[in-house]
């Protein structure tokens, strides 16, 4: 049986694709913040997953607002960095797993959660960054990705309740996944930060600090909480922690959390980083 | 639905900014393609009309004003496909939006995590 490893989360900031492009890993701005990674990778060369399920919001690269899904799974053979306008360099593809893929959707779709499918999907720096932060070989690897997209982009936006019982289904369909894979559940974005209107630059700390200490035993402090309150809490795009909370979803009860790193700032954004090892 | 507080300095893109603003940022998502930046660029009110721009649109495009573009229904990551075009981040956006230089701008950004 399909077995969940563990739970990684990061922010996807597109200056760190940039600065990976450009090697800047060990100039004083980033020496911190590169600096967290190490020890998750180390964690993931001796679990060795075979799958990287990504729960990303998509910044206007697959999906326009002519057609917003809230969630869409990726069902393709391989996924596709492109073009974001903005000059970030394109990376190689990414490895899809479509049996798994249709499995898990059709586990969400009879937890009633009516999803969009994919069987073509191009993945922006929402996707591809966190894939080169944990593995930047990815490209020589075996390892195969499922892609699930969260709308953070159009509102009504899911509720921080609705994307950890969306992690929760996702969670338990893959451990009746028949065949014998190791996976890790990544939610990717956040943390504070927003990029729009005269409170642009807005950065919470504490509410940071917060997020990362009870997201790994109390994530049900969240359930309860609006939209409207994370967006006042963490700014307009910290809403994307509802990536994370997905991602704690789909972990067992009790998780143990292995590594974290939290830097202000990166680009606008206080970046976080956590790793959590799901309880056996 | 209860009637929610506003955030201050914040606009939630929500149903009625998607109305007002789907031309605009549907004229900002063509931006991810190379060929359509460099069309905008060769002639910038054609491409404008093209697209269906309203006149409150056009002028915050010719402008290149981000507050006056989110009030007039743009989206923020569609708007910064329009910003690349000149080289523009996202400390050159929120600088402008908070009338800060850019180095102050980010100053503050480093201030919050002291």
């Amino acid at each position: 049986m399909a077995r969940i490893v563990g739970g990684l989360t990061t922010s996807h900031i597109p200056a760190i694709g940039n600065a990976i492009a450009k090697g800047s890993h060990d100039e004083p701005y980033w020496k911190s913040f590169f600096g967290g990674y190490p020890p998750v990778r180390e964690w993931l060369e001796d679990v060795q997953p075979d799958i990287a399920v990504m729960i990303y919001n998509d910044h206007g690269l697959n999906f326009f607002l002519d057609k917003q899904p809230t969630f869409a799974v990726g069902a393709a053979p391989e996924y596709y960095n492109q073009d974001e306008g903005w000059g970030l360099p394109t990376i190689a593809p990414f490895k899809g797993a479509p049996e798994l893929s249709w499995h898990i959707i059709e586990a969400l779709v009879a937890d009633e959660f009516d999803l969009v499918t994919c069987q073509e999907m191009n993945v922006d720096h929402g996707f591809a960054i966190p894939m080169q932060l944990f593995w930047p070989d990815y490209a020589e690897r075996d390892l195969r990705t499922v892609p699930v997209m969260i709308n953070t982009v159009q509102h009504p936006l899911p509720s921080p309740k609705r994307c950890y019982n969306l992690g929760r289904s996702l969670g338990r369909a893959i451990e009746a996944y028949p065949e014998d894979l190791k996976v890790v559940i990544i939610g990717t974005g956040g943390l504070s930060h927003q990029l729009d209107g005269e409170r642009a630059g807005f950065i919470n700390k504490e509410f940071d600090e917060m997020c990362m200490e009870k997201i790994v035993n109390e994530p049900e402090y969240f359930l309860d909480m609006s939209i409207h309150e994370l967006v006042r809490q963490a700014g307009a795009q910290g809403a994307e922690f509802i990536n994370w909370l997905a991602m704690r979803g789909a972990l067992n009860g009790n998780v143990k959390s292995l590594h974290t790193n939290y830097n202000i700032p990166i680009s606008n954004t206080a970046a976080g980083l956590m790793c959590l090892e799901n309880a056996a | 639905m209860t009637e929610q507080e506003p955030i201050d300095g914040t606009v939630m893109f929500d149903g009625a900014q998607a109305i007002k603003g789907y031309a605009l940022n549907k004229m900002c998502y063509s931006f991810n393609e190379a060929a359509s930046r460099e069309a905008f660029l060769a002639d910038e009110e054609a491409y404008m009309s093209r697209y269906g721009l309203n006149d409150e649109q056009k002028q915050a495009i010719r402008d290149k004003v981000v507050l006056n573009l989110l009030a007039a229904g743009g989206n923020i990551y569609y708007l910064a496909k329009f910003a690349g075009i000149f080289g523009l981040g996202v400390q050159d956006v929120g600088a402008q939006q908070t009338g800060m230089s850019v180095e102050a701008f980010k100053e503050k950004l480093v201030a919050a995590g002291a």
